[in-house]
């Protein structure tokens, strides 16, 4: 199209398209219901995401847990079924062994423990496991506390961090920080309490609701260095594969497997659930916004509608217009610029409406609601943007562009003969 | 105006519409030559042909068979962007039921073909008001056409049809829809037109209208019987 057709399609729209208002308004809420639907769905689909996410890193990412077992292959003399130990030692040895990975750390449990504040006794698991395990399985401790550090351990202080759920299940308003509580008879003082956090996914039992001393505390006052679970953290995803293969080939020797054998440990392997997760979200996303797209659709095919109707109505006017040596491009721009300013105003109004209903919602606090803190917020991004653009866009174009080839088929020496 | 030559060539033009199951031969061979500055009436009963040989003097359609030169230009084998620009140019059509767009002014109306013809604004504005005080509606200029009378619709349309100061001017029973004394009103502006110089061709049932033409052809069954002086 050149410039002088564009300006004509212009003139011409402002000219002959003084807009039925009732018709305008009726066509546009619908593009504007459309766009709605669509920004919603995908801004919900966005926050469950970003909330589901959220929820499972709340464990962590990139950690692969491991529980010890017993053998499946005979080594070196050694029967299958042998049962193998992992203690505090063997996590030392991987760490030199295993420079590359993020972190390593063992994890011994007391299940059940009596901890004891005043007259009140509460069973909780007690966990003994090194400093590095606080910032990476996400225990961040509440202001005016702290996690355990290294000197904790090296001086195998009495020292707690508890779950916040545990910890008010003990305290209950009081603050926990500084008093000293009884683990398993023998005094420790709480240092910190855990951030409250939303947790999807856990093993032996929600952060929440137990308590971490340093191990080799632990080891002091139960008397057990026998690991229940080694937990190592690699930098990248994709390095992950490789590194359960390689902690196989380091510590089969040492403690006496066939680094073959792949069923000494039951291994929990978390990037393989991101993956899935991301997979799942995806496929999520994808079917909201199709349902989004198929209602935005509706809308068009109503513009499409209307547009057939006016195409139809104004026949006369086309005929006599091309009598007076309208081109093609003449009637059809017109129409097709009418398709596309119902089409723009619907969308912006839609989405002004979206951006206030995402804006008031995001307003409702979602502490303490079950439903909504799973749900999450509902997030606006650029990408749902630009996606809602391009289908509105197309609908629009469509919607004008096929009665604008009707309008541009018009036979005017039929349209003008007499009645 | 062009100096006296023909404005309008046809030699043995044919028109058959085919429906699909039938084919009707509405022109079976129309030989018409047309000077500069005539002033013919076509008339016919109808079903003769003449609405048809219409369409295609205004190029609004073209022939199935013969030659068309209209200003010396042969349309055929043209695009439709072609023939609409020939119309824009060449060609103002006035219409029984007057056919202005009746959302915009009687002064939009008139500029339209001008809007087409890729006439600049100001030199369009000019145009408008002296085509229609020519015909008397000066101050009708911003009436929408439901604010006009018929005669005065008729009038708006004769200032379109001039807009471009066309080679011809075609006008399909101007007075059809009138009463009888708009339809003289219309029936003087048309003598006017050709006593300045314009090419006019009126198709007619209106024995009145057809007698004020210098020339009369008569069509009937897709041919011309009769193509003389006005009977006096």
């Amino acid at each position: 199209m050149t410039r002088r057709d564009l300006g004509l399609a212009f003139q011409l729209f402002f000219r002959s398209a003084r807009l039925q208002k009732k018709r305008a308004t009726l066509t546009i809420a619908s593009l504007a219901w459309g766009t709605v639907t669509i920004l919603l769905l995908l801004a919900f689909g966005e926050g469950l995401k970003r909330q589901m996410a959220s929820n499972e890193q709340a464990m962590g990412s990139n950690l692969a847990i491991l529980w010890p077992g017993e053998t499946s292959k005979p080594y070196k003399g050694l029967a299958e079924g042998r049962s193998i130990h992992v203690r505090l030692d063997d996590v030392d040895y991987i760490r030199e062994r295993m420079p590359d990975l993020d972190a390593v750390w063992g994890e011994l449990t007391s299940w059940r423990t009596a901890l004891a504040y005043g007259r009140k006794t509460v069973n909780a698991r007690v966990i003994g496991t090194s400093p590095n395990y606080g910032d990476r399985r996400k225990h961040f401790p509440k202001p005016g506390g702290r996690f355990l550090d290294p000197n904790d351990e090296a001086d195998k202080r009495r020292v707690v961090f508890l779950g916040n759920e545990l910890a008010k299940e003990i305290f209950g308003e009081e603050e926990p920080v500084g008093k000293t509580l009884l683990v398993n008879n023998s005094p420790f003082t709480v240092i910190g309490v855990m951030q409250r956090k939303r947790q999807s996914s856990t093993y032996g039992g929600p952060d929440a609701q137990h308590a971490i001393i340093s191990e080799t505390t632990f080891k002091a006052i139960f008397g057990k260095d026998r690991l229940n679970v080694l937990v190592i953290r690699v930098k990248k995803p994709e390095e992950m594969d490789d590194a359960l293969v390689r902690l196989n080939q380091v510590l089969g020797p040492r403690l006496g497997f066939d680094p073959e054998d792949t069923r000494v440990f039951g291994v929990w392997n978390t990037v393989e659930g991101q993956k899935m997760g991301a997979k799942i979200m995806l496929g999520l996303e994808i079917f909201f916004g199709v349902i989004g797209a198929l209602t935005l659709i509706i809308g068009g095919v109503g513009v499409a509608n209307i547009m057939y109707a006016v195409v139809k109505e104004r026949t006369r006017e086309i005929g006599v217009k091309m009598a007076m040596g309208a081109r093609r491009r003449w009637i059809t721009g017109p129409f097709i610029l009418e398709g596309m300013v119902y089409t723009l105003v619907g969308g912006l109004f839609g989405a002004l409406i979206s951006i206030v209903i995402v804006t008031l919602l995001g307003l409702i606090p979602s502490e303490g609601n079950d439903v909504l803190e799973f749900l999450g917020k509902p997030t606006l991004s650029w990408p749902i943007g630009a996606a809602t653009v391009v289908i509105l866009g197309t609908a629009g174009l469509l919607a004008g562009y096929f009665p604008a080839r009707r309008a541009a088929s018009i036979d005017p020496a039929t349209t003008l003969r007499y009645e | 105006m062009s100096s006296n030559g023909q404005v309008i060539s046809m030699s043995a033009i044919r028109k058959v519409y085919d429906t699909g199951k039938v084919k009707v031969e509405a022109l079976k061979g129309i030989d018409l030559e047309v000077d500069t500055g005539q002033f013919v009436a076509i008339v016919g009963p109808s079903g003769s042909g003449k609405s048809t040989l219409m369409n295609l003097i205004g190029c609004l359609d073209t022939p199935t068979g013969g030659t068309y030169r209209l200003a010396g230009e042969d349309v055929a084998g043209l695009s439709r962007d072609q023939l609409a620009d020939i119309r824009n140019r060449r060609v103002g059509f006035v219409f029984q039921n007057f056919n202005l767009l009746p959302q915009i002014s009687a002064f939009e109306n008139v500029e339209m073909p001008l809007l087409f013809g890729g006439v600049p604004p100001k030199k369009r504005k000019e145009r408008v008001e002296e085509l229609l005080a020519r015909v008397g509606l000066a101050d009708r200029m911003e009436h929408k056409p439901t604010e006009l009378s018929g005669g005065q619709m008729q009038r708006v349309a004769i200032a379109r049809a001039l807009a471009m100061d066309p080679d011809i001017l075609l006008a399909d029973e101007p007075t059809g829809n009138l009463d009888t004394s708009s339809g003289s009103d219309v029936m003087s502006l048309f003598a006017d037109l050709w006593q300045q110089g314009r090419t006019l061709i009126v198709i007619t049932h209106d024995m009145s209208l057809a007698r004020r033409a210098g020339r009369v052809v008569e069509v009937r069954d897709g041919r011309i019987i009769r193509d003389g002086e006005a009977a006096a």
